[in-house]
């Protein structure tokens, strides 16, 4: 087993009403920031997991979003990055 | 009929559930700790409002795994009723008791106040002392009562007459204002597939007595004990 350490990107779905975005969104127009169309707000989870290797601890990260880190109702997630720790 | 109501650690409406049951109807109610896997032979499991686990995470999302949520959902798929108010509604929209999810309030903002519910469908175990198109005056106090489902899963609970609570003016008409957390459709609350599980937002608990500004909550509990007894 190696060790590794994997973050993941849960953002809001598209089409869903996300009213912290929209707030920032506002925001930065007011700042002049005029191209930003859309703005999401979500969460980025750090973990350190145990796994034979990236592709399993990938996998295992998947999985874990599925059932619990990620609504699947209303969120979407990506792995951003699974590094040897 | 008893009466089983779930504590978690952060729920904070245990109290004002068990009151309800155990004061303000005189029927037997009993507190279930979130590590128990013992239900206690309750007739009625009530989820109660609150901030289980401090929302981490997701509002309900962590409680959902707490063992005794596999005895409720047990009892849930055994056709047996949950009241999910609140936090609870969240825990059960998590737990997968019923579709859909609670976004935060549409204004941002955690919204404390009495609301109109207009009863949809009359003909459910929570409901049946209502009739239809009349108008509930309940509290509310949450920040993530924002009802949001794809627009099938709306098309579905619609059909089915699933949508047991809309929020609505006071014309008994739903309108943008009367909604207070930007609920899709409206809604208020829903019950399940099989209509043993009802989830709402506003606290029919907080409304059982006319000293506190309305026992329009009655009836809820009501309904639930004339259909469970008989």
């Amino acid at each position: 087993m190696s060790r590794f350490r994997v973050a993941v990107h849960i953002v809001p779905r598209k089409g869903i009403l996300d009213p912290q975005g929209k707030a920032v969104s506002d925001a930065l127009h007011s700042l002049g920031f005029d191209g930003v169309s859309d703005t999401r707000i979500g969460r980025h989870i750090v973990l350190h997991i145990a796994a034979p290797d990236a592709k399993a601890a990938d996998a295992q990260v998947r999985e874990m979003c599925g059932r619990l880190l990620a609504n699947p109702v209303t969120e979407d997630f990506e792995i951003a990055t699974v590094e040897s720790a | 009929m008893k009466f089983g109501i779930v504590t978690f650690p952060g729920s904070n409406c245990d109290y004002d559930s068990y009151h309800a049951v155990a004061d303000s109807l005189g029927l037997p109610a009993v507190y279930l700790w979130h590590k128990s896997t013992d239900l206690q032979g309750v007739d009625v499991v009530v989820l109660p409002g609150g901030f289980s686990y401090g929302d981490y995470l997701r509002a309900g999302a962590i409680a959902r795994f707490s063992p005794i949520m596999q005895e409720v959902a047990a009892h849930a798929r055994a056709g047996g009723p949950v009241l999910g108010i609140c936090n609870g509604f969240q825990i059960a929209c998590e737990a997968g008791l019923l579709p859909g999810a609670l976004l935060r309030n549409a204004n941002l903002q955690f919204v404390s106040d009495t609301v109109r519910i207009r009863v949809e469908n009359a003909d459910t175990m929570f409901t049946s002392r209502c009739e239809v198109g009349d108008v509930l005056r309940i509290p509310i106090a949450h920040g993530d009562g924002r009802f949001t489902a794809d627009a099938d899963t709306l098309d579905r609970l619609e059909g089915e007459g699933r949508v047991v609570f809309r929020y609505v003016n006071e014309h008994g008409v739903p309108d943008a204002n009367a909604n207070p957390n930007g609920s899709m459709r409206d809604i208020a609350g829903i019950i399940s597939e099989e209509g043993n599980v009802l989830g709402l937002m506003p606290h029919p608990e907080r409304a059982m007595e006319d000293l506190i500004g309305s026992a329009d909550g009655r009836r809820i509990f009501e309904s639930l004990l004339a259909r469970v007894s008989a």
